[in-house]
């Protein structure tokens, strides 16, 4: 009788919630300080987004469907413009497995300013160069829920090539990113690729151990010999090779204490690499009696890559990469005003401890009445010695403003 | 020796009322609290929606709307998982949370624009729940164990018979030095509270209304209003759809159960 009552209040989805609508459209302003290095590109890009979502439970909330479509349309960069399936899923659930079959999107990781461990989906970098934007990945996963643990078991059939701003785009390299990708594998972008996971909580712990073993995510870059000419190169050519990733995650609690850790080893990829980011971030509740909420953010990273390309290799048509985060540390701030706006304000300098520059990201939010939300995010990075890898963004101060109307 | 277990109960009996007049103000307390904490246990677990009318001090309102899942776990503090419907911009976000009858809860917070699943400190808990005038403290599971009570005096509140208790939270993250409630006779359930900030100061007044009855046991006030009289602002919380014993387990209150909160 109970699933009848039931099954009748789903017709009025907003009582029952078993199936439902929603999303945001969101209208986004990106202004640059500096004129642009090359004349092709702008000063100001505006761009139009919409990510609405349906999602159906039923046999009692032990299959769940979304459906979870996105579309930018952008001015002057064409790449910005673009469709993706951010999901398309059917999750199941039993006592002790659990499957998600479909397009979808994990997140594993805990730190801040970098995402290392975070391998399943491709970053969709041309929505903002944070690289939190991720496109959606084919996949079949059975999670096993154990009392040692779960395990995440992913086949991952088809790989996505990661999304760049194209010549008019802002902020780029210096030299433009060819849209014709090169592989390792023959399969080129059908390869399927594996990866598991175990997880668990042991008190105040949370502790994830992963491996990847496919396409990686994250290309090196070749010049072709037909894009260099003299002293001069056209394009480069992003490069996704087949990588073997291990990578541990792990974050405790003690009061206002928030410990971090994500740490890689990625072999595939000339030398192996080795990165790891790690820190705390405290908060202080209820500043000066008031309701505010300050939180402080310190993280180390490092990277065995190094944040200097070498122009001979690039010349000699050798794949190459490289981390502006070889030895930094992350200084920053979260001000939370816990209001009926939601207010909120992070501000984070990332210093090069070899003496690379600095770089700085605000953000901060506000809810304005019960569905509209106003984001403003300002970047921009200082003292970038020549050859460093962040020096062609030496003069791209940004803002960005965006309204959002949720529904 | 063998006389002995005879008469040991009836030796028991005597000293019982005895015993219940010399009980402390502090033991009546405790005493009243356990009952109202016995009267409420069994309940296994529930579903409910809540929706929160904000008010400031110049009268404008905003809406605040969750569904939430209740767990009963023996010997400790409830599991309750909260998934946010209003605003629309948090809609999915998800809370899950083990409380414990001592030490810190553990809280952990879905992000579904992200998938991301943050662990968060249970120090907050005198801030404010989603901008409302009810702090994380007033709406987790009251735990008897994490106060110590004093009895005040017996009244009346319209109407109603009410035992008058104060409670001081043994946190010292509280936000509070001491509540001071108003509990009825018959019932055992809360009619009003108030709260004292941490220089003992009148902060707020918690009064509920609308009790109802369900599985013929549990009472819960579906209207639950908080006065601040300090900003002058409110929050009116509104109780509905409660469903109990609908199946819920472990498995509704993990990691996995929160990411696909929807």
């Amino acid at each position: 009788m109970k699933r009848v009552l039931c099954t009748l209040a789903c017709l009025l989805p907003a009582i029952c919630a078993h199936a439902g609508w929603r999303g945001y459209v969101a209208a986004e302003l990106l202004g640059f300080i500096e004129d642009p290095q090359d004349s092709r590109q702008h000063n100001s890009y505006v761009s139009l987004a919409i990510e609405p979502e349906y999602f159906h439970e039923w046999n009692q909330r032990d299959d769940l469907f979304t459906f979870k479509p996105y579309l930018m349309l952008a001015a002057h960069d064409n790449n910005r413009t673009h469709a993706d399936l951010r999901e398309l899923s059917w999750i199941h659930v039993a006592r002790d497995w659990e499957t998600n079959i479909g397009i979808s999107k994990v997140y594993w990781g805990v730190t801040e300013a970098v995402h290392l461990v975070d391998v399943i989906n491709q970053t969709d970098l041309v929505i903002n160069e944070d690289g939190e934007d991720k496109l959606g990945q084919p996949m079949a996963k059975l999670t096993l829920v154990r009392d040692y643990g779960n395990f995440d078991l992913f086949v991952l059939p088809g790989f996505r090539e990661r999304t760049f701003t194209d010549i008019e785009g802002r902020p780029r390299f210096g030299i433009p990113i060819s849209d014709d990708a090169l592989y390792e594998s023959g399969a080129k972008e059908l390869h399927t690729d594996f990866a598991i996971r175990w997880s668990r909580t042991l008190g105040e712990f949370d502790i994830g151990i992963a491996h990847f073993s496919g396409t990686g995510r994250e290309p090196r870059f070749v010049a072709r010999p037909a894009a260099i000419s003299g002293m001069t190169i056209s394009e480069i050519t992003p490069l996704y090779e087949i990588v073997e990733q291990t990578s541990i995650d792990l974050q405790a609690i003690f009061g206002g204490w928030l410990w971090k850790l994500e740490a890689i080893t990625r072999s595939g990829q000339g030398k192996r690499i080795r990165s790891l980011a790690g820190g705390y971030e405290y908060t202080f509740v209820g500043v000066n009696e008031s309701q505010v909420d300050i939180g402080v953010i310190t993280e180390y990273l490092y990277d065995s890559r190094g944040d200097s390309i070498d122009p001979a290799v690039i010349f000699a048509s050798r794949p190459f990469f490289t981390s502006p985060f070889q030895n930094d540390l992350v200084l920053g701030a979260r001000v939370t005003l816990n209001d009926a706006a939601s207010s909120e304000l992070l501000a984070s300098v990332i210093v090069d401890m070899d003496g690379g520059g600095q770089s700085f990201n605000v953000e901060a939010s506000r809810r304005f009445g019960d569905n509209w939300k106003l984001s403003l995010e300002g970047r921009g990075v200082m003292n970038i010695p020549a050859g460093n890898v962040l020096s062609s963004f030496e003069d791209e101060s940004r803002i960005r403003v965006e309204l959002a109307r949720y529904f | 020796m063998k006389i002995l277990p005879g008469i040991l109960p009836a030796l028991l009996l005597c000293l019982l009322p005895v015993a219940a007049n010399a009980e402390t103000a502090e033991e009546k307390g405790l005493a009243i609290a356990q009952e109202a904490d016995r009267r409420d246990k069994g309940f296994g677990n529930y579903t409910n929606h809540v929706k929160m009318i904000l008010k400031n001090k110049q009268g404008q309102e905003s809406t605040r709307e969750i569904r939430s899942k209740t767990l009963e776990v023996a010997d400790d503090g409830d599991k309750s998982l909260t998934i946010f419907d209003n605003p629309r911009d948090v809609a999915g976000t998800a809370l899950l949370s083990f409380t414990h009858r001592e030490g810190p809860d553990d809280q952990w917070l879905y992000l579904p624009a992200l998938k991301r699943v943050k662990r968060i400190s249970s120090d907050n808990k005198s801030g404010p729940f989603m901008g409302s005038e009810f702090a994380y403290e007033d709406i987790t599971s009251q735990e008897v164990d994490k106060y110590t009570y004093k009895f005040i005096r017996d009244d009346v509140l319209d109407g109603m018979d009410v035992f008058v208790f104060e409670r001081y939270p043994k946190d010292e993250k509280s936000g509070y030095t001491r509540q001071l409630i108003w509990l009825d006779k018959e019932h055992y359930k809360e009619r009003k509270i108030e709260y004292y900030d941490r220089k003992d100061s009148l902060l707020k007044t918690l009064t509920f209304s609308d009790y109802r009855q369900f599985e013929d046991k549990y009472w819960r006030a579906l209207n639950m209003y908080m006065e601040n009289h300090q900003t002058g602002k409110s929050t009116r919380l509104l109780q509905s759809s409660y469903e109990f014993n609908v199946d819920l387990t472990d498995r509704d209150f993990d990691k996995n159960s929160l990411k696909r909160a929807r």
